[in-house]
């Protein structure tokens, strides 16, 4: 009979640019006991990569996604580094890297906040549908909108520089980068990144409001998590390359500046059979208890400090309001993700003004190895690539954890604690639609899930008793009507 | 222009880097927005259903759900285009087919570093997969293919004008990219 009803759950109609779906399992009590949030997506990319030739990787894989591509080329070109015996880049690389890197996040955190996520901050979460998008904060907001829009389009031009496109560009090659800045290029760049910074710092301010203003924000899909980030070498906020902290809900410190070569150590993923994505959790403490958080929320509550004046002083009002402890609001995502864009605006000029990424000195080279692991901080969290490969240099073997796979777990118990408060008895309401959503879309997730990404999250919601019956279902179309098909 | 034209865009098995693409007409997005009316996206959550007059397809088909809404998107717009390397040849994903699935699956799912509960997802919820992927012209009629991987900013917004204007389209050689 189960089976019948979810044969009925796939129906195409309800499929259309679908690929988010949530099913809620109860318990006797008629309490969630379970949330699922499945990711249909899969590519294979494990084992199409392998026979290849390794130093092609980091230009294709980046192909794996078009909205941080920038990060898994950095990601590889970190592993491929190792692959050809080189620990130490050049100083004009490895500025220009993080330059790449810096541009990178920019302009994926101003998409994610402004493009998706603002119109559910500006207008209310159960706000009409019609405005709630990019579309609705263009006209209501439109100077909101225009800054966020440029933001993100001068991180891009960041981008466009150094690797030359917007989008899939070449920039990393084995040891180093194929090209440095002009004098030209930077100058260019320079012109705007007064205005830059000033709009992140306005970005951060917004949120701050935000989020001290509506009290019911706080306790919004929160939960008490570990959380997984990189360091600096000084406990500070690093993006491109440091060791690995994880920290316990209440600051305890699980491991620090940690080699992230030695991952195998402390990360497994379990697969469960209804999802594609897998569910990472920290070896020492076990399935059940391991699992964490990265991204924005884990790095701005793990580092000790940042290294840039503004986005420290905002970092210092983000913790204040935790009164020093962590910040565990999920929807603080989007805070501490604007924090982190204001540190890119202001590490992007200090970068554009130093000679070195002028310099001609591009390339070093070493003698091969057999296995590289690069591990970066990628704008929705800590993402590791890993490569072994034969005598001639073609890839035997890879392995990927993508940020959005370590907040798989998260993900499924912030729908659930959002499930508990929205379901009525044995309905599900329109309300726990549009909470659901907005719980989600926190996280950020990308890749497989990346339409959610993109601002719409086309939904189907089963509700399944204690016996394995369904007993509501309710689906929310692209256009977000709401449709009851039980 | 008095009647805006209504776009549908998706996204089936690509990167999303097509769409970023599209959105890299940046602050233009307003004057678009002036003539053009977006329908199902994920750009934007207007509440309009109905016919299309364009349907931007990004990706190719790697799965049943992806081949479900592409028929969804010929059945409702008059010009479907295919946008990037992966609508039209299959791209990147494609390169599993030299592969078969269960190659693909065993790899990520049981022979994977790290992995525990070794399992192939098999879930009722997870949409079939196709033995290969496939470039959507092979299911549907395309009526134009804009290349590239992804195809600039600029590309998209000629193509757009053209047929605004009632142009057939073309790309000039500045704006025609194939990487
Ligand atoms: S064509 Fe290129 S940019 Fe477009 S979806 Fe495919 S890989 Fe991504």
């Amino acid at each position: 009979m189960s089976e019948q009803m979810r044969r009925i759950a796939i129906d195409p109609v309800t499929r259309v640019e679908g690929h988010g779906k949530i099913t809620l399992l109860m318990d006797a009590e008629n309490r969630v006991h379970e949330a699922r949030l499945h990711i249909v997506e899969f590519r294979g990319f494990e084992k199409f990569i392998q026979g290849r030739p390794f130093d092609e990787v980091p230009t294709f894989v980046q192909r794996l996604c078009g909205i941080c591509p920038v990060s898994h080329h950095l990601a590889a070109a970190k592993a491929v580094d190792q692959l050809v015996g080189v620990d130490e880049l050049t100083p004009t690389s490895l500025k220009l890297r993080q330059l790449l890197h810096f541009g990178q996040t920019l302009q994926s955190h101003a998409l994610h906040f402004f493009h998706l996520s603002s119109p559910d901050l500006l207008f209310g979460f159960g706000s009409d549908v019609a405005m709630r998008n990019i579309v609705g904060v263009i006209d209501k907001h439109p100077e909101i909108a225009i800054k966020g829009v440029k933001m993100r389009k001068y991180g891009q031009q960041v981008i466009a520089a150094i690797s030359g496109k917007r989008v899939h560009g070449s920039a990393a090659v084995p040891g180093g980068m194929n090209k440095s800045l002009s004098v030209e290029e930077r100058n260019v760049l320079l012109a705007d990144i007064a205005d830059i910074k000033s709009w992140a710092q306005d970005a951060v301010t917004l949120n701050e409001q935000i989020h001290m203003t509506h009290a019911e924000n706080h306790g919004f899909a929160t939960l008490n998590t570990h959380f997984l980030s990189m360091v600096g070498g000084g406990g500070e906020l690093e993006l491109y390359h440091g060791g690995l902290r994880a920290r316990k809900p209440n600051g305890d410190t699980i491991f620090d500046h940690f080699d992230y070569r030695g991952y195998q150590d402390i990360i497994r993923e379990e697969v469960r059979p209804w999802s594609y994505m897998k569910f990472p959790y920290l070896t020492s403490l076990g399935k059940d208890e391991g699992w964490y958080r990265v991204g924005p929320l884990a790095r701005v509550n793990n580092c000790d400090f940042i290294s840039t004046p503004m986005a420290e002083a905002a970092r210092q009002r983000f913790r204040a309001f935790a009164d020093g402890g962590f910040v565990h609001d999920t929807l603080a995502y989007h805070w501490a993700r604007m924090i982190e864009a204001l540190h890119c605006a202001e590490s992007i000029e200090l970068l554009l003004n130093d000679q070195d990424i002028s310099g001609d000195d591009l390339v070093v080279t070493g003698e091969k190895q057999s296995e590289g692991i690069g591990v970066i901080e990628a704008p929705r969290g800590t993402l590791f690539h890993h490569y072994k490969i034969d005598e001639e240099g073609l890839i035997e073997k890879a392995n990927l954890i993508v940020s959005t796979t370590s907040n798989n777990q998260a993900m499924n118990e912030s729908v659930r604690s959002v499930a508990n408060e929205y379901i009525d008895g044995n309905e599900i309401t329109e309300g726990l639609l549009n909470h659901l959503e907005v719980a989600v879309r926190a996280y950020d997730p990308c890749l497989s899930c990346a339409t959610h990404a993109m601002g719409k999250m086309p939904l189907q919601v089963e509700l399944i008793d204690a016996n394995g019956t369904l007993v509501d279902r309710v689906t929310k179309g692209s256009n977000g009507s709401i449709e009851r098909s039980l | 222009m008095s009647k805006k034209i209504r776009v549908a865009t998706t996204s089936l098995a690509g990167c999303f880097g097509c769409h970023m693409s599209f959105l890299d007409i940046d602050e233009r997005i307003v004057e678009l927005l002036e003539h053009v009316e977006f329908n199902r996206s994920p750009i934007t959550d207007i509440k309009q259903c109905g016919p299309c007059d364009i349907g931007l397809i990004e990706g190719g088909l790697c799965n049943a759900d992806n081949v479900h809404v592409l028929r969804e998107f010929r059945e409702n717009c008059n010009i479907i285009i295919a946008v990037g390397a992966c609508a039209i040849n299959g791209g990147v994903p494609a390169m599993r087919n030299n592969f078969t699935v269960k190659e693909c699956l065993e790899e990520a799912y049981l022979n994977g570093i790290g992995v525990e509960n070794p399992m192939i997802p098999n879930d009722v919820e997870l949409p079939l997969l196709l033995s290969k992927v496939h470039p959507i012209h092979e299911v549907v009629h395309v009526d134009y293919y804009l290349p590239g991987c992804p195809p600039p900013a600029d590309a998209f917004m000629k193509v757009l004008t053209d047929l605004l204007e009632g142009k057939e389209p073309s790309l000039p050689k500045e704006i025609l990219h194939y990487d």
